[in-house]
């Protein structure tokens, strides 16, 4: 009796070794999806390509097929011609240096200017598939980002905690199962939809309530991402208030509160780690969001912040980054300097994000110890 | 008050539904001005409904439809003038477990004076005379003077119901009601709260839900049995635990059921 059949114990070993895998496959997910990203855009940045503009002889001469006579005929015409015409590696096909076979050979070898991280970050200039000059400056992009999440998150803030609050504290049992039920359904709604939306619908009312001239922009790409981030607020805000306990409402209504001061005496104090995360999955979602910002913002690399008032102008479009990504990595060679930059735009990203999850992490706790 | 009105609280055929359920009857009662009254019987009859009854927070519950009238400080509460937030403030609440606000113990004083009063009358002297005399009060104020910035959730059970009882005080209420307010506390804890409840007493009307007879009889001055949503005998009472008049009440402070 006491005695166990092979095969049950190995069911058993197997079944836990699954759920076992199952577990740790997050973990390596992220490090593979993190390495991948990093992998591919790394090029630009620690690449040990020789920089034909500034290279010795001797330096070039270290590139497979390029000879010493080769070497100095490149660096003496080069002193000739002007460096605007050497801002790619093109001009040593057009001076004739190579013929395009030897030319295609060593062009994985060799630069025209130095990546500067730097620049890229703080330039506005994105001309990424231009042929005679490119450039990568995300400045733009970012801006673009941080617009649209910024003005989506100030309309989705208040009415996403508002519903919360009015779901979990003011209305009957029989209408918070309904707003539920919608809320969800809205959760449900695919973001090509939504784009698709913006794209018509937001497009036409944008225009004839505010007279733009084009209704695709930072206002459009924002409400419909603050549509898209209002459920997940208000789910796990709502939450976050059922998850405070009924003897605190009852001792403060038992003090005589009124239904506004235990809102804002007892319940947000109370809740405030979970609805602040849930403005921060809020945000997370925003900035993560492609399908929906790449039909609804109008797609125009353009920084729409100034110095004057309103400093953000609404009504302007622009590209934020996750479309960039999104609507120009299928058109880049492999290993070009453009697939690798949207890579580093894609470590940029990654970056934001776990930035802001920190960010919450660290509050969260910092409340949690006080 | 006493002079004319010996009563603090008269109710007349108070009746109460949950929905479909009616979980009061006919309920006419008058409880004295000043002392404490216990509210006894088996579980399920009715006895937390009719304390929340006073202060109105059953109405929190969407399903309750109530009847029938209870006069409190000179009033019908039921009658549509009435404020929910000033009834509340003169009839205090104290809970079955401690619930202290996840706030400072200072905080947690001052909470009913901060709703309350309006911003001018919210001086920092004020609130700290009010926390002062609130907690010597509840003879709490030698344990917590140096830890009023200690979160009240982190007090021991029995400071912590002390607490919810001191909270009340700055709010001068006519009318504490409290509902088993020693069954999550120990032994020692327990004569500690029946110490306070009985120096409150005189000062004000206390109304007290107990499982406990031995506590109903060690601290109420007046007794009433309930059964079955109805009131089956109110006494003194000593002579509800000595003499009961109904038959029912003596079986049941005799333990024949409950
Ligand atoms: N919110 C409610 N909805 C429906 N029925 C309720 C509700 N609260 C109480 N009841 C019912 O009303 C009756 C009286 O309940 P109550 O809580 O007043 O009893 P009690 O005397 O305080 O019992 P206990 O000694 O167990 O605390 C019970 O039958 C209970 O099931
Ligand atoms: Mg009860």
């Amino acid at each position: 009796m006491l005695h166990r059949s092979k095969g049950k114990a190995l069911r058993e070993a197997l079944i836990e070794w699954l759920i076992r895998i199952c577990g740790i496959s997050a973990v390596i997910f992220v490090f593979a999806i993190f390495f991948f990203v990093f992998w591919e855009g790394k090029g630009l940045i620690f690449n040990n390509k020789v920089n034909i503009n500034t290279a010795s002889i001797e330096a070039i001469t270290k590139v497979e097929g390029i000879d010493e006579s080769l070497a100095s005929k490149i660096v003496s015409t080069r002193s000739e011609i002007k460096l605007e015409k050497r801002l790619t590696t093109e001009w040593l096909l057009k001076e004739d240096l190579l013929d395009e076979d030897t030319f295609v050979l060593i062009e994985p070898f060799i630069k025209a200017k130095e990546f500067s991280f730097w620049k890229f970050l703080t330039t506005q200039e994105w001309y990424p598939a231009s042929e005679s000059n490119p450039r990568y400056g995300v400045f733009a992009l970012i801006a673009g980002t941080f617009s649209v999440t910024l003005l989506s998150m100030l309309i989705s803030v208040p009415f996403g905690l508002g519903s919360a609050l009015f779901i979990s504290e003011f209305c009957s049992p029989k209408l918070k199962e309904t707003l539920k039920i919608i809320i969800e359904l809205l959760a449900a709604i695919p973001s090509v939809v939504w784009g698709f939306i913006g794209l018509t619908i937001m497009n036409q009312l944008i225009m004839s309530i505010f007279g733009a001239q084009i209704g695709i922009n930072v206002l459009n790409g924002a409400i419909i991402l603050a549509l898209m981030s209002v459920p997940i607020i208000v789910s796990i805000g709502e939450d976050a208030l059922q998850a405070v306990p009924d003897s605190y409402r009852e001792a403060a209504i038992g003090l005589g509160v009124t239904r506004w001061q235990m809102v804002y005496k007892v319940l947000i104090p109370a809740a405030k780690n979970g609805l602040l995360a849930a403005v921060l999955l809020g945000i997370g979602r925003a900035i993560g969001e492609t399908m929906a910002v790449l039909m609804a913002t109008g797609h125009a690399v353009n920084n729409p912040f100034d110095g004057d008032f309103p400093f953000l102008h609404a009504l302007e479009s622009v590209k934020t980054l996750t479309a960039t990504i999104a609507a120009e990595l299928g058109e880049t060679a492999r290993g070009s300097d453009h697939y690798q930059v949207l890579f580093i735009v894609g470590i940029l990203l990654f970056s934001i994000t776990f930035l802001v999850n920190l960010t919450a992490d660290l509050v969260v706790k910092g409340i949690k110890n006080k | 008050m006493s002079a004319e009105n010996p009563y603090a609280i008269t109710t007349k055929n108070l009746d109460l539904w949950y929905g479909e359920f009616q979980a009061l009857e006919k309920v006419s009662l008058n409880i004295k001005d000043g002392i404490i009254t216990g509210l006894i019987g088996p579980s399920g009859c009715g006895k937390t409904t009719f304390l929340r009854c006073l202060n109105r927070v059953n109405e929190r519950y969407g399903n309750v439809r109530t009847e029938g009238t209870i006069n409190l400080l000179g009033k019908n509460i039921y009658d549509p003038d009435v404020s929910l937030i000033e009834l509340r403030k003169s009839v205090g609440m104290v809970f079955q477990r401690p619930n202290p606000l996840p706030i400072s113990v200072y905080d947690n004083i001052v909470f009913g004076l901060r709703v309350h009063s309006p911003r001018s009358e919210l001086k920092r002297s004020i609130l700290d005379d009010a926390v002062e005399q609130s907690l010597r009060e509840v003879m709490l104020w030698d344990d917590l003077k140096d830890n009023l910035k200690e979160k009240a959730t982190d007090l021991q059970l029995e400071q912590q119901q002390k607490l919810c009882i001191a909270r009340l005080l700055p709010l001068k209420p006519e009318i504490i009601l409290m509902d088993e307010p020693c069954s999550a506390l120990d032994v020692g804890a327990t004569t500690a709260v029946e110490e306070l409840m009985l120096t409150l007493a005189g000062k004000y009307t206390i109304v007290i839900v107990t499982h406990n007879m031995a506590q109903a009889r060690r601290i109420s001055h007046e007794c009433i049995f309930m059964l079955l949503g109805e009131i089956v005998e109110h006494d003194r009472t000593e002579k509800i635990f000595l003499n009961p008049t109904n038959q029912k009440t003596s079986d049941y402070i005799e333990g024949r059921y409950g």
